[in-house]
This record gives structure tokens, sequence and C-alpha cells, in this order.
């Protein structure tokens, strides 16, 4: 199964955190595609899609930030009304739970970020159903 | 392996005589010494009066403010031109406690430090990289001239700038380091970043941490981390700085040298004594110093005496480590707590740092800042809100109080060059 690979770094809630990924990651030549920010009291999860998840999360690291890399699906869909809510469907009617989920739009390609306990058999699902399922290059490369 | 085998096996009753006949000659020097004639004077004690060890108990008392008002000279008990060396102890708040060493003095206190380091194998052919203040804090100089004294190569690194420290043990393959604990939580967490293994790339072997009081959890997070061997050590500046008590191999308790103090653990409300096993405070005189001795000093540190012998056969008795100082005790809504109870839960959470910091403020409000380790994150926020409700819960159940924890990133919390500090208390008593 195709997956995407996500930075996720711990950062705290407080002014300035954000600038220091980003510059982190700039100084690194990374190039950052779509990025969640979810935080919860006093710190926060920022996720990022970017050109080189693995220099990006060892860049972070040398810095003193926790990172790691996760695994979601990136699913294309059409750029129209409807187009969501029918993933959303499909994967209800399978009974899978979507947790974290972002999306971009971009050369009038829309995609769909998920994060599902089981990327393997959501993305079976989504296949069976005629969805394609961007592989790391093609999501970078929209 | 023994560095002075009779005086460390001394039978106990030989032991005894030895304390006795140290403690006459103390009180005879001190008669000299306008503070004690005074204090001797008004208790009506008489020197004759000392007719075993335990007659201690007939003495005043010395505090830490009998020597900040007595600074810098007043209980100095020779002629200033046999003063070989000043050390000073911090004063977090106004004069600092000094403490003079004659030659015979720095010798001694060398010597115990000798004692200390043979008893856990370390022998000439170590290397010794002190990784403890140098100046007037004794910790650096003091366990110098005691690692010199065993023969090792000594490397006087001082604390901080982890780069060079990391540079000449990798360079100059030290085997045995002393740094005080925080410092030594810290290191592993730079060596972790560094992805170096100590146990592959450094010949570290043993480490001699000091100076702070923490708890047998922190000593194995130490181990395990650095993949060596730790060994507590007690001391103060007041009694020579380290080398006042130290584990031997087994790792049970800290033999203190009582051929050189005479210990007592009194009730710290009633100044009366206390059982063995159980907890008071710790009370020194210092029998086998020439410039400054001191009667019955009361250290405030927290510990007790372990019943019994020693696998070891040294007969000097042993102390169990800093349960606190009667100072540390926080009182927050009503419940007293330890720094060390709040430790010794973040330290079993490898989830969590090793650096923490403990923020009282407003009524009463207690906030324990910890740090995300390395180990610790998935990229889940609900895993993370999860992870602060346990180290808050499980604080509970030590503490009675349920703390706000703060999760932060790892690095920070300030580092400290010098002993930690751990607890800021903001309420405006």
């Amino acid at each position: 199964m195709n997956t995407v690979k996500l930075v996720a770094v711990f950062a705290e809630n407080r002014p300035g955190q954000a600038a220091r990924v980003t510059g982190i990651l700039a100084r690194a030549d990374i190039n950052i595609r779509c990025i969640t920010v979810a935080s919860s009291g006093t710190f926060g999860v920022m996720k990022l899609l970017v050109n080189d998840p693995a220099a990006a999360c060892q860049a972070l690291k040398t810095e003193g930030f926790s990172a790691t890399l996760m695994d979601v699906i990136a699913v294309e869909m059409a750029d129209q009304p409807g187009a969501l809510h029918s993933v959303a469907d499909c994967l209800a009617a399978h009974d899978i739970n979507l947790a974290n989920t972002s999306g971009f739009v971009a050369n009038n390609r829309a995609v769909l970020v998920i994060e599902v306990q089981d990327p393997a058999q959501a993305g079976d699902v989504l296949k069976e159903h005629g969805f394609h399922i961007l592989t790391q290059k093609e999501a970078l490369s929209v | 392996m023994f560095w002075h085998q009779e005086s460390e096996t001394l039978a106990r009753p030989a032991l005894e005589a030895l304390q006795l006949k140290r403690l006459r000659d103390t009180v005879q020097r001190l008669e000299r010494v306008p503070f004690y004639r005074a204090k001797f004077q008004q208790s009506g004690f008489k020197p004759e009066q000392i007719k075993s060890a335990d007659d201690v108990r007939r003495l005043p008392f010395t505090t830490a403010a009998d020597l900040r008002e007595n600074y810098p000279d007043g209980l100095l008990a020779v002629p200033r031109e046999e003063v070989l060396r000043l050390h000073t102890s911090s004063g977090t708040t106004g004069k600092p406690k000094a403490l003079f060493f004659s030659r015979r003095d720095v010798d001694n206190a060398a010597e115990l430090i000798a004692r200390a380091l043979c008893m856990t194998g370390v022998t000439r052919r170590d290397v010794f990289q002190n990784m403890m203040s140098y100046g007037l804090f004794t910790g650096g100089l003091v366990m110098h001239y005691g690692a010199e004294k065993v023969g090792c190569m000594v490397i006087p690194a001082g604390p901080g700038t982890s780069e060079r420290q990391l540079l000449l043990m990798q360079d100059f393959r030290t085997t045995v380091i002393h740094i005080l604990p925080s410092y030594a939580l810290y290191f592993a967490d730079f060596l972790e970043k560094k992805g170096v293994d100590a146990r592959k790339s450094l010949a570290l072997r043993k480490a001699f941490v000091g100076a702070e009081p923490h708890t047998e959890e922190t000593r194995r997070n130490i181990e395990a981390a650095l993949g060596i061997d730790v060994y507590n050590s007690y001391g103060l500046t007041e009694m020579n700085g380290p080398g006042v008590a130290f584990e031997c191999e087994g790792k049970c308790g800290m033999h203190l040298w009582e051929d050189n103090y005479v210990l007592e653990i009194i009730n710290p409300a009633t100044g009366e004594p206390v059982e063995d096993g159980k907890t008071g405070e710790l009370v020194l005189t210092s029998i086998n110093r020439e410039a400054m001795p001191l009667l019955r000093y009361r250290t405030r540190d927290l510990t007790s005496i372990i019943p019994g012998p020693c696998a070891c056969e040294r007969t000097h008795r042993r102390i169990h480590r800093i349960t606190g100082r009667s100072d540390d005790m926080l009182i927050v809504r009503g419940v007293n707590i330890f720094p060390q109870q709040i430790e010794r839960v973040l330290m079993a959470m490898p989830q969590i740092g090793r650096n923490y910091v403990i923020q009282i403020e407003g009524l009463d409000d207690l906030t324990v800042k910890v740090e995300l380790s390395s180990s610790g994150f998935d990229g889940e926020v609900g895993h993370l809100t999860e992870l602060q409700n346990q180290v808050a819960e499980k604080l509970r159940a030590e503490i009675w109080i349920r703390p706000k924890v703060e999760l932060l990133a790892s690095g920070s919390l300030p580092v400290a060059e010098g002993k930690a500090k751990r607890v800021i208390d903001k309420r405006s008593l």
C-alpha cells in the first residue's frame, strides 16, 4: 500500500515555536507542502508534509526537537462539491475512524491526507472504491 | 580493595578509643577559640566530662548561622600562617561560610578520598576526569588531591561544555568521572542526542556522584544511560567537602569515616538522639582537623544509620543516602514534600526526560515542569495528554497533591553549571 510520511514535531504552545521549526527546515533547504498544528494546553504537535521527511526529521532532532515520522495515506480527490463526502462515506461504510485529517488543493488537484489506525486496510478499501492513493513522490509533485 | 586496611577495618573498641582520644584533643584545641570557650562556659561544660565518644552529646551544637556570624575567621583554631587553603560554601543568601585547611588538613582530606576511590576499585591506572567546579567549591580541588593521591591521571575538566568533556573522554580514555548527578543526567542526554553510545565508544567504568541529594532511581538512570557503576558520596564544605562518607562496592549505604568524624543522628526538633535505622538530622564533629574543627555541626541533612556490619568488612558505620535537607522540605497546601519524592517518580518514567523543575506560586499552586524524552513521542497529541495525566497521577500517589504538569520540549529547561536549581518557590512568605 502506498503511504506518505509526515514529520511530526513536538513544540511548546507559545509564540516563536513555529518560527523555530520552520527556520530549521528552511536552513536545511526543506520544502513544506502542507502543515497542520494541533495544540492541547501548553503544547502542540505540528505535522508537515515535506519533500525530504528523513532529512527534515533529523534536522529537527539535531536542534533538540522531539520529532518522528508517521505513515499516513494521501488520497487524490476531484476538486468539486461532494468529493470529500465520497471518501468519508466510503470509510464510514467500512467502520474506519478518521483521526487527524487535513488537505490541500494545488494545480486543480485536491489531496486529502488522513491518519487512520491501519493505513493498509484503509488504503485497500479506498482503492477498491476506485480512489487513487498517492505515493510519496506523487503527493509531493501535485 | 583497601587504601589503608588497618584504619578502615579497625575493630570497634579500638575505633571508639581513637575517637575518644581525638575528640579530647579537638576539644582542647577549641578551648583556644573564643567562640567555643564562651559556649563551654555558658553551658557549664568541662573537658574532663568527656569519658567516651558518646559524651560528645555534652558538647554544644554548632550551626550554619554560627559560621556566618563568625565569618570570616572567628572559628579559626590555628595561627593564620598555618593555614594553607580556604574554601567557602555557597551561601544562597548573605555571607558564605568559610572553612580553613592546614597542611595536614589538606593531606588528610585527600587521604579520605583515596580510601573512598580505592574501595570501589579505582587504581593508579585509572584516568579520572573531575567534572566538578574548581575554585572555592570543595568538590573540585579536594577530590582532585584525593585522586592524585591514589595515583590516577587526573583531568581537571571542571563542569560544563559537554562537547569538550566528551572530547577529553574520547582522547584520553577517561575511566572514572566525578560529577554532579544533575549534570550526569544532562550529559547522558547530550550523548544520546549526539548519537554517542558510551558503552561502545568511551572507556568509562565508574562515576562518583555527590554534592546534591538524589534518589536511587537517578543512580540507576545514570548507570543505565552510560553503562557504568555509579557510587554515591556525601560531604559538606564544613567537614572538608567530599570524602565524609562514600559507598563501597556493595552500594548499600555510605561508610562514614568515624576515625575522622563523630556521627550522631538526632531529632531536629528536640536535639535528642534517634535510634539506629530511624531518620533524623545528621550531626558531625570533625575530630581530625587542625585549622577549623567543628563540634556537633548541624548538617540539616536527613539520613539514618544502617544497622549491622557491611560485607566489605569496614567497621565504619554506614548512613543511608540523604533523603533530603531539612531546609529543602516544601510545605504545599499543608503537606510536607521533599523534592526527592518528585524526582523518584519522574526518574522511573522513560517517556520523560531527566531534567525537571518544581515551581510553587500564588496560593500554593504546585507545577512540575518536565521534558518529553526522545522516546516519548509518537506524533499523537492524545498520547501526550495521557502522559501528562499519568505523570500528575503518579505524583499524586506519592505526595498526596495532584500538581499541574507541564510537558516541555527536550532541552527547554535550564541546565545549571553548578548545583541544579530544581525548586522555584515564588510564594511571598
